[in-house]
């Protein structure tokens, strides 16, 4: 039984509309759809060198960084280039990797796409309110509260899009950055026929930000524990430890939407992961002070669009896949992309972008690393070898390119996994909903539901939207074999996960989710 | 006299020499209710609740009678007569006060501030003082004098005639039982209810508990109970001894009405709800459930 | 038909946490909104140069610099101007400083109808527009729910503790407008993007008649008045039972 056997009332079509319900619609040069590292960068970028176009950044957060969350670990390069200084907390100051047992933890050699020397720790949120700032000195328009629901497609060109509230931002170009499981990106894969040969698949991270009373040292990445090695299980992810500063600590699991266990909670496995020795030491003494959680494309190069460009659009940053799963980096990649989008409008020739892409080293880097996250479908141990190989040969072995499988697709297991979470203690372990109200959630009650999901599932394909949730967004009514699913979109901070497991998010209203401030 | 103003000026009269002010029209009965020296302000162009005229007889009777301070009773009214006063006077005015004190030949007052996170001690440096006072703060005191009333000059200027009362305020049918600004305990209503039948099991509560039903703006704009029982910024201010909110989110706009409550039971179904944050007894719960057996208890154990 | 809306920035409702990057230092904790209010009130005076045709809708403030932002809001909302008295001299402005100051922009623009927000959200605005209306010796009308324009003259409903009243007064006038008086308008994107080209002037303290001291002085910040203890029950059976339980313990019972 798989979650796509029950897929969610959704057309792609859905959100592609033709102009003209606007009479008074807004005329840019460039609109920028999502407020990141990518978008920001790409407006950034036409305001220096194409500082007579006018820009317009739209982002559904209630303000630039709401909705941005990550680690981070960033290489400063790219951002430096575009920006000089930006708010950090500094080069890493060292790192160390551990396997981890329930109660122990060895470790292990840093694997060499990991080493993070001359990286930089950075909270994506207060990256993303400096980078905004900067955008708007350069002379963007940036507009929070605001969700592109619709790309609007005239005469097989996109020529705008419609916001939530119904208005159309006309562009000469839309530029795409709306992050991981984008709205209009994912319409403009299948509806427009961009799609590349292998599709995207996710990973989960749910993290928090605690402040703690005595500094960490390093940068820290865990492998093993609690996640199981299994090959049937196919649990690949592990978890992070990152210094903000002297004062705070982001600590993180991030988990492959394509286990299969229909009880895995990565929310809970986070809590299950703070009770180890090792992460508990860290954060004793201290005090939760954020919570938040999202996704992370992990595709790779075989999930990349088939092009980056279609006549009126460009595609960046997460929304576009470019991440680079071994060595858990996306944000100046992010940062690039939006850069050479930048730059190929300001040179008049927007498709263009596509060839500076491909002959970019990001994309020789992907391409490098295009089969090590495949390789973990067959378990641990499997998995580290042949991507050790790839590593070591730069990406020469394994040859050719492995497909990757919808997370969707993946069969569901029943475990008794549950059992295992540890009760919310209230100071080290914490329930979904008190954590979703540390991610500043204020959504409004009574706002329509935003998801799409199948309202009549078989009970295990119900549990697993459940627990896959780290908001809770969802529960199973019912007796028998078939469940109602009850969905409560207020709860929902927006990461993604459903659209990886069989259902589909959709923008909500205009500045409701999350406020993230650190994360 | 409302309960508010009779609680100021006792405390005014414990500090030191104190009067009240009447102002309005056919007062003389509630002047000479209060007790001890007052001011009659007694005008049929005293009769509409405008703030002007009173400030013109205010700032008069501070002039020639050299009052130092000035002190009132947070009201809709009020509040408007007191600002209108302190520019008059050119006097700093301080509001929101919940205590008033001398300390070293000094009048210090006290207040909540920054949503009652802190408690702020506030002084004067004008040669006058004005202090408006948090509905229900202090309790009156029986004066200690036989009445003896002054009668005010009334004169006012032109500009504050400008304005006329064209409508007066609908005294509409007066529920049975106190009214809410009376009540020792009140039962309070909002959208939590669901519908405006549940109201009964509201009045229940409140017979049981010898007191009165309240409402919030949301339930009473929507037409679930009358306007005579909101409480909140634009309803009554009440500060009984209980006050329990019964599906009430407990927004600001409702707070300022009810905050200076004795003690403060809420019942709600989210446990985010901000009234939760000021309440002293927090229910999470369904509230369908909890009121009735909460009447049920409340029965036995008075019977 | 000229509508002044005086109103005033306050925090954002997101609070930040004090963080000390170790390189760039991001100080957010300023970020400044409008009142929610005052939104009304902007809204009101929208509505007022909508329905008499034509006119101006100008928003005034006193603060800081910052407060410049909040005033965009408004003028993405439709105002068609924002005065910003910013000063050094209005640091720690009180009631009577900031009336002044408001009065003083105010007899720059001779408007008919200033427009106030009941209160701000951390209550600090008490009664200012009956100060700015002595000042200014205008009529002045409160907790207006509902207002009208006619001839040379505003007619408010408006709410008291004892219900529903009808006020009227000759322009130029004061009317503070409840929130009870309607809903907001969302700045549209087109209004968003045109706010930045509006005119937004700067007065100083001099043009305004000057900063005078303030007459009430904070003289101490101390705890909270102890509420006691907050107590929490979560359901399941019982929740009546503890409710009488505590009633008890407190002698209401």
């Amino acid at each position: 039984m798989r979650p796509a056997d029950f897929p969610p009332p959704w057309r792609d079509e859905e959100a592609i509309a033709a102009p003209g319900a606007d009479p008074d619609p807004v005329e840019v040069d460039v609109a920028v759809v999502g407020a990141g590292p990518a978008g920001l960068a790409a407006a950034i970028r036409l305001g220096q060198v194409a500082p007579g176009l006018s820009v317009a950044v739209l982002e559904k957060g209630r303000y630039p960084g709401a909705h941005l969350l990550s680690g981070a670990v960033v290489r400063p390069g790219p951002l430096r280039a575009l920006v000089g200084a930006f708010p950090s907390y500094g080069e890493v100051p060292g790192e160390a990797v551990y396997l981890l047992s329930r109660r122990r933890a060895w470790r292990v050699p840093t694997p060499p796409t990991m080493r993070n020397a001359g990286n930089v720790v950075v909270s994506l949120a207060e990256l993303g309110r400096f980078l905004a700032e900067r955008a708007e000195a350069g002379g963007a328009a940036v507009l929070p509260e605001t969700p592109a629901v619709a790309l609007l497609v005239e005469h097989g060109a996109v020529v705008g899009v419609r916001t939530g509230r119904g208005e159309e931002v006309r562009a000469r170009v839309t530029i795409l950055c709306e992050g991981t499981a984008g709205h209009l990106t994912g319409a403009a894969l299948s509806a427009l026929g961009l799609a590349g040969p292998s599709p995207q698949t996710w990973a989960l991270g749910v993290k928090e930000v605690w402040r703690v009373p005595r500094p960490l040292d390093r940068v820290v990445h865990t492998l093993g524990w609690p996640l199981r090695a299994g090959a049937r299980y196919r649990e690949f992810g592990g978890s992070f430890l990152y210094p903000l500063g002297r004062e705070h600590v982001s600590v993180g699991l991030v988990v492959g939407l394509d286990y299969r266990d229909a009880a895995l909670s990565v929310h809970d496995l986070l809590q299950e992961l703070k009770t180890h020795p090792l992460v508990r030491a860290v954060l004793a003494g201290g005090e939760r002070v954020e919570w938040g959680a999202k996704t992370i494309p992990e595709g790779g190069f075989v999930a990349l669009p088939r092009a980056f460009h279609a006549p009126g659009l460009l595609l960046c940053g997460d929304a576009a896949g470019l991440v680079n799963v071994p060595a858990l980096k996306g944000v100046h990649y992010a940062v690039e992309s939006g850069r050479l989008a930048a730059e190929a409008v300001a040179a008049g020739d927007p498709a263009s972008y596509d060839a500076a892409l491909r002959s970019s080293v990001l994309l020789r880097e992907l391409h490098a690393v295009r089969n090590v996250r495949q390789a973990f479908a067959h378990g641990l141990l499997r998995g580290a070898l042949v991507a050790g190989a790839a590593i070591l040969s730069g990406g020469r072995l394994p040859p050719g390119d492995r497909p990757t499988e919808r997370d969707a697709d993946q069969p569901l297991l029943e475990t008794g996994r549950a059992s295992a979470y540890p009760p919310a203690d209230g100071t080290l372990t914490f329930d979904k909903l008190s954590s979703v109200f540390l991610s500043g959630n204020r959504s409004r009650e009574d706002q329509p539901s935003h998801l799409r999901v199948a309202e009549r599932v078989p009970r295990l394909v119900a549990e697993a939207w459940v627990r896959m949730c780290p908001a809770q967004v969802y529960e199973a009514e019912g007796e028998g074999e078939r469940v109602t699913v009850r969905v409560t979109p207020s709860n929902c901070v927006q990461c993604g996960a459903i659209t990886a497991k069989g259902g589909r998010l959709t923008p909500p209203a205009g500045g409701s989710g999350p406020e993230y401030r650190l994360s | 006299m409302t309960r508010g103003a009779l609680g100021v000026l006792a405390k005014a009269r414990s500090l030191g020499e104190a009067h009240g002010v009447v102002c309005g029209a056919r007062v003389r009965g509630v002047a000479e209710a209060v007790g001890g020296v007052v001011w009659v302000a007694d005008d049929e162009r005293l009769a509409a609740p405008l703030w002007q005229p009173r400030v013109d007889v205010l700032a008069r009777l501070v002039r020639e009678e050299g009052y130092d301070t000035v002190l009132l009773a947070q009201s809709v009214l009020a509040n408007d007569v007191a600002a209108g006063l302190a520019a008059r006077l050119d006097a700093g005015l301080n509001w929101d006060l919940v205590d008033l004190a001398v300390r070293d030949g000094a009048l210090v007052g006290t207040k909540p501030a920054l949503a009652d996170a802190v408690l702020v001690e506030a002084g004067w440096t004008s040669p006058v003082r004005l202090g408006l006072f948090r509905a229900g703060s202090l309790d009156a005191a029986p004066a200690a004098e036989p009445p003896e009333l002054r009668a005010a000059a009334v004169e006012l200027e032109e500009r504050s005639l400008l304005a006329e009362l064209v409508e007066a305020a609908a005294a509409g049918p007066e529920e049975a039982g106190p009214s809410i600004e009376e009540a020792e305990v009140i039962v309070a209503g909002g959208r939590g209810l669901g519908a405006p039948e549940r109201f009964a099991l509201l009045e229940e509560l409140a017979e049981a508990l010898g007191g009165a039903v309240a409402a919030t703006r949301a339930v009473v704009d929507a037409g679930w109970y009358p306007y005579q029982a909101q409480v909140g910024q634009t309803g009554k201010t009440v500060a009984p001894k209980l006050y329990l909110a019964v599906g009430i989110s407990g927004a600001i706009q409702h707070k300022v009405g009810m905050q200076g409550s004795g003690t403060i039971v809420a019942i709600n179904k989210d446990p985010h709800a901000p009234i939760f944050e000021y309440a002293d007894l927090g229910v999470v719960g369904d509230l369908h459930e909890i009121v009735p057996r909460l009447t049920e208890l409340v029965r036995a154990r008075r019977s | 038909m000229k509508v002044a809306v005086c109103v005033k920035a306050v925090p954002d409702a997101a609070t930040g946490v004090g963080l000390d990057p170790q390189t760039g230092r991001l100080d957010r904790s300023g970020e400044v909104a409008l009142s929610a209010f005052d939104s009304h009130a902007v809204e009101e005076a929208l509505r007022v140069r909508e329905a008499a045709g034509a006119g101006e809708v100008v928003v005034v403030s006193l603060g800081p610099e910052r407060a410049a932002e909040a005033l965009r809001k408004a003028l993405a909302m439709g105002a068609d101007r924002s005065v910003l008295v910013s000063d050094e001299a209005f640091a720690g402005a009180d009631l009577l400083a900031t009336a002044r100051a408001l009065a003083g922009a105010l007899e720059r623009e001779r408007p008919d109808l200033v427009l106030f927000g009941q209160q701000s959200p951390d209550g600090e605005g008490a009664c200012l527009w009956a100060a700015v209306a002595e000042l200014l010796r205008w009529p002045a009308v409160s907790q207006a729910a509902e207002l009208a324009l006619e001839p040379g003259a505003v007619s408010a409903r408006r709410q008291t503790e004892l219900g529903y009243e009808r006020i009227r007064a000759p322009l130029p006038a004061v009317v503070a407008v409840s929130d009870a008086i309607n809903e907001p308008r969302y700045p549209s994107l087109k209004g968003i993007m045109g706010a930045r080209a509006k005119p937004q002037e700067r007065l100083s303290a001099a043009e305004v008649g000057g900063a005078v001291a303030p007459r009430t002085a904070v003289l101490a910040v101390g705890p909270p008045p102890a509420r006691g203890e907050r107590r929490r029950v979560e359901d399941g059976a019982g929740a009546a039972e503890a409710i009488v339980a505590f009633l008890a313990e407190r002698r209401l019972l």
